[in-house]
């Protein structure tokens, strides 16, 4: 057991070093941290709250930060910047939710698959070969079809598309991983399947799957506001940034910045994300990285 | 190679499969009778109800009504739309060019530039054009593309006033569908004014589509390049005092291109994906726009028919591009 414990503790040791060398990788950190100050200190930094609608201000241009509405109002009156701050509690929230399901979802699938081998595991591999032939978004909407439209079901659907990478990615590390002499020495003193899959095996595969935890939460934001976009996601007046796009759309030729703040929020959030997973990636893997 | 062509033609079956099962479970999932769907909640004679259900097979074991359905679909019958009473299949004929020449502009657009900038950005490794590059193309890979879409309309159709808002021609011209391709069509119609108003309507809608696929193509050619250019063979031909341009267009490309055919075809998925939202966004009649109006109003024999269809064709192209990168490279054949 020592021994497992002190491998995948150098692994992650090196990634943090590896990572914390990495350029994108940190200007990607900078953009969550402020994300993530932005949402949980919204009520303190909004001047109004996200529903709030000021019937004077009606699609009241940007003032600029320090002027009475930083970024505009939209078409009811309510302040742009302050339903941006509390949708950003809304967006980490969709990405922490999305990819804690599929994670822990998909880690169980691909470990179960590729423990168990044979007809299981051809079962559940099958089962993500069908659900990957669906593009991400066409098999979202699918599902929120079945299961109606809403800000809920939509988290659902996005994180159920999200399960064939983590369950694929699990399964190769344990094949991985099962054939490596710890496992035998772990399995000749005696431990039993679970005890092998979850404290031997799993803790040596999580490289991979934080990278791709990463990357799900940039792809479940962005899918969610798409589903957002499409009406398909959270409904008004819920302040999701894609349901707040799809809201402005109408105004678009007359008020620029109803369009445009949501929109720019969306990006950085998911070029953080990205950023974020590339640099973990190249920590990983620094031979892709020297090349 | 016939050992993998049947391991994955096998495969493919096994998906097609699933993906039946799945379309047709959608129906039964989604809550309520499908009979009382198509009538609404009209009130119906209950014995015409039940002589509707008789007649469309669903009084019968759920095991012979999947048997049906697939026995139809096979036969081209995908049932009717509950919204204009049309055969979907042939709603789904209709609306398959449009999406496929926005898909294909969109795709050609991506290679035509993503294969040029990525080469550049290996060339130039470590440089600023190769930061400039990849900074782009990390931009174009977490792009929001509804909101790319609402952009580009803001700036070329609204401001600039260069492009048309939305939809595949001009109205004032009046094209026949021989092909069903906007561009192709435009051109037999003998009006030059037709083709290139048809053009200036493909140019936003295919930008969009093609961002993200432009980004990753991008970001791949630089990394096969990168790890091709190191290759002892790439030393040898440089050793051997071939030009700069033989070295890297003859001897490194080629290989360099193998992953990208790769991501190329994989990209063709998330390119039906994208292709709802931009189909939505410029009202352009392809495939995603029809699926979305069939969920909207809860057309659920187009949802089931326009899912399974669009499955198909993933995996008919995706097939297609495992098949031509095996015949590239011998090693993808001993891969499961």
């Amino acid at each position: 057991m020592s021994v497992t414990i002190a491998t995948s503790d150098t692994r992650l040791g090196d990634l943090r070093q590896h990572f914390l060398a990495s350029r994108g990788g940190m200007i990607g950190a900078v953009l969550i941290t402020t994300l993530i100050l932005a949402a949980i200190f919204a009520p303190l930094l909004a001047p109004y709250g996200p529903n709030e609608q000021m019937r004077q201000a009606i699609l009241h241009p940007p003032d600029g930060f320090g002027g009475a509405f930083p970024l505009g109002t939209d078409d009811v009156g309510r302040d742009v910047y302050s339903r941006l701050l509390f949708g950003a509690r809304l967006s980490l929230s969709i990405g922490a939710v999305v990819v804690t399901l599929s994670f822990l979802v998909g880690t169980l699938l691909g470990l179960i698959a590729g423990f168990a081998g044979g007809a299981v595991e051809a079962l559940v591999m099958r089962l993500m070969d069908i659900m990957l032939a669906l593009p991400t978004l066409l098999l979202a909407i699918a599902v929120v079809a079945v299961l109606g439209p809403g800000l809920s079901n939509a988290m659902l659907a996005v994180a159920i598309v999200q399960l064939p990478g983590f369950v694929r990615l699990t399964r190769a590390a344990v094949l991985v991983e099962l054939g490596k002499d710890y496992v035998a020495a772990s399995r000749m003193a005696g431990a039993g399947r679970v005890r092998l899959m979850f404290l031997t095996v799993l803790p040596n595969c999580m490289a991979p799957l934080i990278v791709q935890a990463s990357l799900g939460f940039s792809s479940a934001i962005l899918d969610t506001a798409a589903l957002g976009f499409l009406g398909l996601g959270a409904q008004p007046p819920t302040p999701e940034w894609g349901t707040m796009l799809a809201d402005a759309l109408q105004f678009v030729q007359s008020a620029w910045w109803v369009v445009t703040f949501p929109g720019i929020a969306i990006l950085l959030t998911v070029l953080g994300f990205n950023l974020v997973g590339d640099g973990l990636r190249d920590a990983l893997d620094p031979r892709l990285k020297r090349a | 190679m016939a050992l993998f062509l049947a391991r994955r033609l096998a495969l493919v079956l096994v998906t097609v499969f699933g993906i039946t099962v799945f379309a047709f479970a959608l129906i039964h999932l989604i809550p309520g009778d499908p009979v009382t769907l198509m009538f609404g909640e009209r009130n119906v004679d209950p014995a015409q109800l039940a002589a509707l259900r008789a007649q469309l097979g669903l009084d019968r074991p759920l095991i012979v009504q999947y048997g049906l359905y697939v026995w139809r679909a096979l036969h081209g019958d995908l049932g009717t739309s509950l919204a204009t009473h049309d055969s979907v299949m042939d709603e789904f004929l209709t609306y398959f060019p449009a999406t496929i020449e926005l898909a294909v502009s969109a795709m050609l657009l991506a290679i035509l530039l993503g294969v040029p900038a990525g080469i550049i950005a290996a060339l130039r490794r470590g440089g600023t054009t190769d930061y400039s590059v990849m900074g782009l193309a990390l931009a174009g890979y977490s792009m929001p593309i509804f909101w790319w879409a609402i952009l580009l309309i803001l700036l070329f159709s609204v401001t600039l006033g260069i492009t048309p808002v939305s939809g595949r021609v001009d109205i004032a011209y009046d094209i026949q569908p021989v092909t069903g391709f906007m561009l192709i069509d435009s051109l037999l119609s003998d009006d030059s004014g037709a083709f290139r108003s048809a053009l200036s309507h493909l140019v936003l809608p295919a930008v969009a589509l093609g961002t993200i696929p432009l980004a990753v193509i991008a970001r791949m050619t630089r990394s096969a390049m990168l790890e091709v250019l190191n290759e002892d063979y790439v030393r040898t031909a440089r050793a051997k005092g071939l030009s700069p341009l033989r070295v890297v267009g003859l001897h490194a490309l080629r290989n360099a291109l193998i992953p990208v055919i790769t991501v190329v075809g994989l990209q063709v998925g998330s390119l039906f994906g994208g292709a709802v939202l931009t189909e939505t966004i410029f009202a352009w009649p392809g495939v995603g726009n029809w699926l979305i109006h069939g969920i909207q109003r809860r057309d659920y024999p187009v949802l089931q028919g326009g899912i399974l269809m669009v499955a198909v064709v993933v995996i008919l192209v995706n097939l297609t591009v495992d098949i031509l990168s095996s015949m590239v490279n011998p090693r993808m054949r001993h891969r499961g």
